[in-house]
């Protein structure tokens, strides 16, 4: 088991013949991930790497019926590219694009809870489950097959997170990047939730951030359901009020969305908090043996 | 994208929001032109992006010509000082007729996180001191969350406890604000405060907007309003080469690639006992001359006495890295340390990179390592 994709998960990509869904296509698929095909307006009836190309999601959907689908589509059409999918009947939507603006996002957002589905990121580095299949940009060959649920809102510290656990010797059931903007599809308690659910996982590695109250709730949720050991960093403890470190949702406004906030919160929780990233992998290492 | 009370006062004019007669000055030598032509009392206020400009400083109410001249020459080029945004100088002011104000009342509408929806908030305890109502007696700030996109304000409008005539009035403003927040993907609109004069006018005398930065590209006429004199200088430069750069106050400038991971090293400096001078994320897909870039605007730093570079190489390869790291180092003469922590995707060629190049780097392995050659730096 592994949570929300596997080794049979079908994926199209929408942006598929673009620079990056095109690069980012290609080591899916040599990853070994099922990817049928894609979708670029007016590229219809073409091939990339022998994948069918669509006009629209709605087609692809009626020739390769996939089940989830990687956007790559760029800022200013992304959240219409969201909304595309949701009523074509896609089930699993993995939005990489950053830079969407916060009111096309909420319009995204209600079109997918209303057909059903579940949006990841957008801003994210998208959901890996090892050995089994790859959506997103992260690099394949750091991840191993194994028992620690990975979840995150940033991207390259999420590679430092599965880079020090592969290192001692352990392994990842899935790891999941939900993005760094304040409007995200899939946020810490569905990705929590799915996490104790599943026996696979075994151990569980939080990474959060300055902004919002995310990592607030999350930790009211881990005190109330989950019983498997949680390790958690938060980054930003030496970032000033007021600034926007990066990502659209990094900025502590009002007082309000500090690193020491959320460290409280989840150290309350029962979670452990690292207070230094580099030991991230090694005190997961001390609780899962 | 933040802009200045006068160019908000200037939307809300488009928007058929009520403001107070105005003329902006930012010449000394126009200062007596321009009040020679005004009614007193006046109001003169410094154009600067900051808060609380009232208690700095910024704020005065001029009672005849003579003393709007002393008042103007005086702020006109002041250094104000608040909290939220250091030290600023002052290099517009705007000079406002002065209203008689029988109530103030706070309005806006700002994107709710927690809710997901945009949230509107008033009060009828408006003006400078509405921060204390808010923490003294939360019961008298009223807020709706607007969840569908119709908005009916007429209820809450209601509970601020004025006439039917003056009620109107205010619906009608608050509807006007939520179509400016909606079609310029405004994130804040602010009035505070929104005054009812003893006349029975209400007219807003101030004006705050903030703009979604990621929806400037469908709004050129906002775009156009950025004042680059507000920005620090070397984020400036950093925008025009499309690098992420925060400046900061400490001393050990830094390069990463990713957000999240650019926060994080910030965090490990401290660590180690010392502060950041900057967030930079070289972003993923950084070319070896983009490195380059982000290296100048490092040295431009005057503050900094070492760079710690940490990259996780995913889609960016060490490889790149390595080659636009020695290139700056060759082409800038770089002489503060340089402490180098690479990993992931060709981390091997570009270690061999950096130690045939016959320039002097700290190669570290991991962030422990690099905690304690910062430590000794």
């Amino acid at each position: 088991m592994s949570i929300f994709i596997n080794k049979d998960t079908k994926l199209i990509v929408q942006g598929i013949t673009g620079k990056e869904g095109s690069f980012h296509t290609k080591s899916c698929l040599d990853y070994g991930t099922k990817l049928l095909g894609g979708v670029t307006p007016n590229k219809g009836g073409t091939e990339i790497y022998s994948l069918p190309v669509f006009n629209t999601v709605k087609e692809a959907k009626q020739e390769l019926n996939p089940d989830a689908s990687m956007i790559f589509v760029p800022a200013k059409f992304a959240a219409n590219a969201i909304i595309e999918a949701a009523e074509a009947g896609i089930k699993l939507i993995v939005c990489i694009t950053e830079g969407i603006p916060v009111y096309d996002m909420l319009n995204a957002k209600k079109a997918v809870k209303l057909n059903g589905a579940r949006l990841i990121g957008p801003n994210c580095p998208g959901i890996i489950t090892p050995n089994e299949a790859k959506i997103g940009i992260m690099p394949s060959n750091i991840h191993r097959k194994g028992n620690i649920g990975i979840v995150s809102r940033s991207g390259t510290l999420t590679y430092e997170a599965v880079y020090q656990i592969t290192q001692l010797g352990l392994g990842q059931s899935t790891c999941i990047g939900i993005g760094g903007d304040p409007i995200i599809g899939t946020n810490f308690i569905d990705v929590l939730k799915a996490f104790q659910d599943d026996e696979e996982t075994k151990a569980i590695c939080m990474i959060g951030e300055i902004g919002g109250t995310g990592e607030e709730e999350a930790a009211e949720f881990i005190k109330d359901y989950v019983t498997k050991p949680v390790v958690s960093f938060i980054a930003g403890l030496s970032a000033p009020e007021g600034k926007r470190m990066g990502h659209a949702g990094a900025i502590i406004s009002g007082g309000k969305g500090t690193a020491q906030s959320k460290m409280q919160a989840l150290t309350q929780a029962g979670a452990f908090v690292c207070k230094n990233p580099a030991d991230m992998g090694i005190n997961i290492k001390k609780l899962f043996s | 994208m933040k802009i200045h009370e006068y160019q908000a006062k200037n939307l809300f004019k488009e928007y058929g929001i009520n403001v107070p007669a105005s003329k902006l000055c930012e010449k000394r030598e126009d200062i007596k032109t321009i009040l020679s032509n005004f009614t007193f009392p006046c109001v003169i206020k410094a154009q600067v992006h900051s808060g609380a400009r009232g208690k700095a400083g910024g704020v005065k109410l001029a009672k005849d010509y003579d003393s709007a001249v002393k008042i103007a020459d005086s702020i006109l080029g002041m250094e104000l000082k608040s909290k939220q945004a250091g030290v600023k100088k002052v290099n517009k002011i705007l000079i406002e007729n002065a209203v008689d104000i029988q109530s103030e009342i706070y309005l806006s509408f700002t994107f709710d996180r927690a809710n997901e929806c945009i949230a509107f908030i008033t009060s009828n305890q408006g003006g400078m001191e509405i921060e204390e109502a808010a923490k003294n007696s939360p019961d008298l700030i009223l807020t709706q969350l607007i969840k569908n996109n119709d908005f009916e304000p007429e209820t809450l409008i209601e509970k601020l406890g004025f006439n039917s005539d003056i009620n109107k009035q205010i619906c009608d403003i608050a509807k006007k604000l939520y179509k400016l927040a909606l079609e310029k993907d405004a994130l804040l609109v602010e009035i505070n405060p929104l005054v009812i004069t003893k006349s029975n006018e209400v007219i807003a005398i101030d004006a705050k907007i903030n703009f979604d930065d990621n929806a400037l590209f469908r709004h050129e006429e906002i775009l156009n309003l950025k004042d680059e004199k507000e920005e620090n200088p070397l984020e400036l430069e950093a925008q025009k080469n499309g690098l992420n750069y925060i400046k900061l106050n400490g001393t050990i400038g830094c390069m990463v690639n990713g957000a999240g991971l650019a926060m994080t090293t910030m965090d490990v400096i401290r660590l180690a006992g010392k502060e950041a001078a900057n967030f930079l994320d070289v972003g993923g897909g950084a070319s070896s001359e983009k490195i380059e870039k982000a290296f100048r605007l490092l040295i431009l730093d005057k503050d900094i006495e070492a760079i710690f570079i940490n990259i996780f190489g995913g889609i960016l390869r060490c490889d790149f890295l390595a080659e636009g790291v020695k290139n700056a180092i060759q082409n800038l003469n770089i002489n503060c340390p340089v402490i180098v922590r690479m990993e992931g995707t060709n981390k091997e060629i570009g270690s061999k990179i950096l130690n045939n190049s016959g320039l002097k780097f700290t190669v570290v392995n991991d962030l422990n390592e690099a905690i304690e050659v910062i430590r000794k730096i």
